[in-house]
């Protein structure tokens, strides 16, 4: 039925109907960007394949708007090509790249009702009238705004807005989504909801490629299939996301990504056939998850706040000693800071010993050898 | 005692505002209404000071007065039409064509409203009167006994002056308006599909609407009454009302006739700001 409909209207939506069900991936082949002398994106490689969620995450000035812009065509690569699908899209306008895209302050038309808002894009490529009504009602209903199709933008609230700006990019059906900080303009309680109505919104378009840019890592480990972690405009990590997460292969995306405390240890035996190794910090002889070090290579152990325990039990069989420096109530948290022979050590504690330790104390710490990394001193430090 | 006080007080706080008034309010009356006034009650005069109302129908029934009339609406909304169209395509270029030296540019256009008006006029007459640049230039070279290009000394030679003395009147409002227009609108509709036409129009152009009325209606009244383009390009047969009320009155000292036409051209004026503020109200702006 739609597909009859989609005859009269541009050769860019038809392409974007074709690929609707399969996606397109997205290629960056050795982008770099300069702004004059200042360079802001080293030659960037990476791919995005179709249907994924790529997070891009980093910290601020890192080069992930850039990037963005690059595949939207307001950023002109100095060098490299990028690629939507089949199409090296590096020398079109943004106009014929066939793309969704959402920033921060929505930018919706104000003086549009939300119902033109969402159509303006199909008018533009010049889809007839029955089409545009049906996109629109579905868009709106994709993202729950149905009721709100003839209000103007400053009638609605930062998280409609924000959702008609969604539904404005997913109308023309585009072949890649683009979300730079979406979410960022609301404040935290939306921000979950909005989160879930994302990945909601993915299950029920599972063909939609989405660059989601951000530098909350929650959005990115919630959403995300693989992230992309910048830094000084180089990608200094990625992967899928679990596996970023539990075996981060460099100290900055372990820090970067869920703040994880990182031990200077020194390896005592390579791997083992269980993918374990051991590795001694000070008098303490523990048990990780390794890769390829070799004996007396100086490395870090990577343990998350949220594994480390202060109470023994069979499985935590790794032991440490730390002087408690801070203790921080949260509800159902309680953050823990200690030192650990000078590196500082945090805690992330849902039970307690019903006595809890003064600061001062010297309190054992105790974790899982399944729930740590290995990783090499040195890499992207 | 202390109820007294307490009755009084806001009385006492209400009071300023009512008093504050009455000095500006003085100052209007005497700068703005009583010259006004004057001009009213002399149009109804004649130049012995008795009562004419026959007067005021003879002038405006009369062919000077008409043709004045007609040049004077003809050439303001001609000249304001220029106004808007050159204004609005110099805008969209200095705002969003980005080129070295735009900014200079700018602010170049804008130091024109600091210009005397008939200065431009002057220009305009070096480099297209009968004897300026032009003509000169296009006699030599193709050795013509009289000058060619004559256009100046007509009504559209008062449109050029006009549109070129009062197109930063527009390009001022809608250079503001458009940097306050939002960047990610326009990436937004450009990514959706929107070719730049499309994009000025449907993003660019609503958001300028209130620059436009408000330029536009600046440009009509300043047109209306605009004297020194008029009377320095000195187009044979090209009378309007300012130039018309002139000659009434300096020329011929014929007081009650420069008063009727003056009353006339207040009125016009005033009735085209209404017309603005109308269409303004009605836009929300
Ligand atoms: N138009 C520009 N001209 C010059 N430098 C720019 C321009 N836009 C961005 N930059 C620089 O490029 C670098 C990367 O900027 P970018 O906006 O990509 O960062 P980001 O990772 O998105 O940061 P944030 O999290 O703060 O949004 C920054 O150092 C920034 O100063
Ligand atoms: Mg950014």
């Amino acid at each position: 039925m739609s597909a009859v409909a989609f005859t009269g209207t541009s050769v860019m939506d038809i392409d974007a109907a074709k690929v609707r069900g399969a996606g397109s991936n997205v290629h960056f082949d050795k982008v770099s960007v300069a702004y004059g002398a200042h360079v802001v994106l080293h030659p960037l490689t990476l791919d995005i394949a179709p249907g994924e969620i790529l997070a891009m995450i980093g910290p601020s000035g890192s080069g992930k708007t850039t990037a963005l812009r690059a595949v939207a065509g307001f950023v002109r690569p100095a060098s490299g090509r990028i690629r939507i699908g089949a199409t090296d899209v590096t020398d079109l306008p943004p106009y014929e790249r066939g793309l969704g895209m959402v920033v921060q302050n929505y930018a919706l038309f104000p003086h549009m009702r939300v119902e033109d808002n969402v159509a303006f894009g199909l008018r533009a490529q010049g889809a007839d009238k029955a089409l545009i009504a049906e996109r629109v009602k579905d868009a709106l209903g994709t993202v729950g705004m149905s009721a709100f199709a003839r209000r103007y933008p400053r009638e609605l609230s930062g998280g409609q807005q924000q959702r008609v700006a969604i539904a404005r990019a997913l109308a023309v059906r585009p072949r890649v989504l683009l979300l730079d900080e979406p979410l960022s303009a609301l404040d935290a309680q939306i921000r979950r909801n909005m989160v879930e109505e994302i990945a909601r919104l993915h299950r029920s378009l599972p063909g939609l490629t989405i660059l989601y840019v951000t530098h909350d890592q929650t959005e990115a480990l919630t959403l995300a299939d693989k992230i992309a972690i910048m830094r000084d405009g180089r990608v200094c990590s990625h992967g899928p996301t679990t596996e970023l997460y539990r075996r981060p292969p460099n100290r900055f995306t372990a820090e970067f990504l869920g703040r994880a405390n990182l031990l200077p240890v020194t390896v005592e035996e390579p791997v083992g056939s269980k993918g374990f190794a051991t590795a001694r910090h000070g008098d303490a002889v523990l048990t990780g998850a390794g890769r390829d070090e070799k004996a007396g290579d100086k490395s870090l152990l990577c343990i998350r706040p949220q594994h480390l325990s202060l109470t023994a039990d069979s499985e935590h069989t790794n032991r440490i000693v730390g002087t408690l420096r801070e203790v921080h109530w949260q509800g159902e948290l309680t953050h823990l800071v200690l030192d650990v022979d000078g590196t500082p050590v945090r805690v992330s504690a849902t039970k307690l010993p019903t006595a809890l330790p003064e600061p001062g104390a010297r309190v054992p710490l105790f974790f899982a050898p399944a729930d740590t990394s290995l990783l090499p001193e040195d890499a992207g430090v | 005692m202390s109820e007294a006080v307490a009755i009084r007080a806001p009385a006492i706080r209400r009071e300023p505002g009512k008093f504050w008034i009455v000095p500006p309010a003085a100052l209007l009356a005497l700068l703005f209404f009583y010259p006004l006034a004057l001009i009213v009650r002399q149009a109804f005069l004649d130049d012995s000071g008795v009562a004419n109302v026959a007067e005021i129908i003879r002038v405006l029934h009369s062919r000077f007065f008409l043709n004045a009339l007609i040049n004077t609406v003809t050439i303001s909304v001609a000249a304001t039409a220029g106004c808007l169209i050159v204004g609005l395509v110099l805008a969209l270029i200095l705002a969003f064509v980005p080129f070295p030296g735009s900014g200079f540019i700018a602010r170049l256009i804008d130091t024109f409203i600091a210009l005397p008006t008939f200065l431009v006029t002057l220009a305009f007459t070096f480099l297209y009167g009968s004897a300026g640049m032009l003509n000169t230039g296009l006699m030599e070279a193709f050795s013509l006994p009289l000058p060619p290009v004559d256009f100046l000394y007509s009504t559209w030679g008062v449109v050029l002056a006009e549109v070129t003395v009062y197109t930063p009147f527009i390009l001022r409002p809608l250079l503001a308006a458009f940097s306050l227009v939002d960047r990610g609108q326009i990436e937004a509709a450009s990514v959706l599909g929107a070719r730049p036409f499309r994009i000025v129009r449907q993003v660019i152009l609503p958001a300028a609407v209130p620059a436009l009325i408000a330029g536009g209606s600046l440009c009509l009244l300043l047109t209306v009454n605009e004297f020194g383009i008029v009377l320095f390009i000195g187009a044979k047969g090209v009378i309007t009302l300012p130039l018309l009320i002139y000659g009434k009155a300096i020329q011929e000292s014929a007081y009650q006739v420069a008063c009727i036409i003056a009353v006339v051209n207040i009125a016009l004026s005033l009735g085209l700001f209404g017309l603005y503020r109308f269409a303004a109200g009605r836009l929300g702006v």
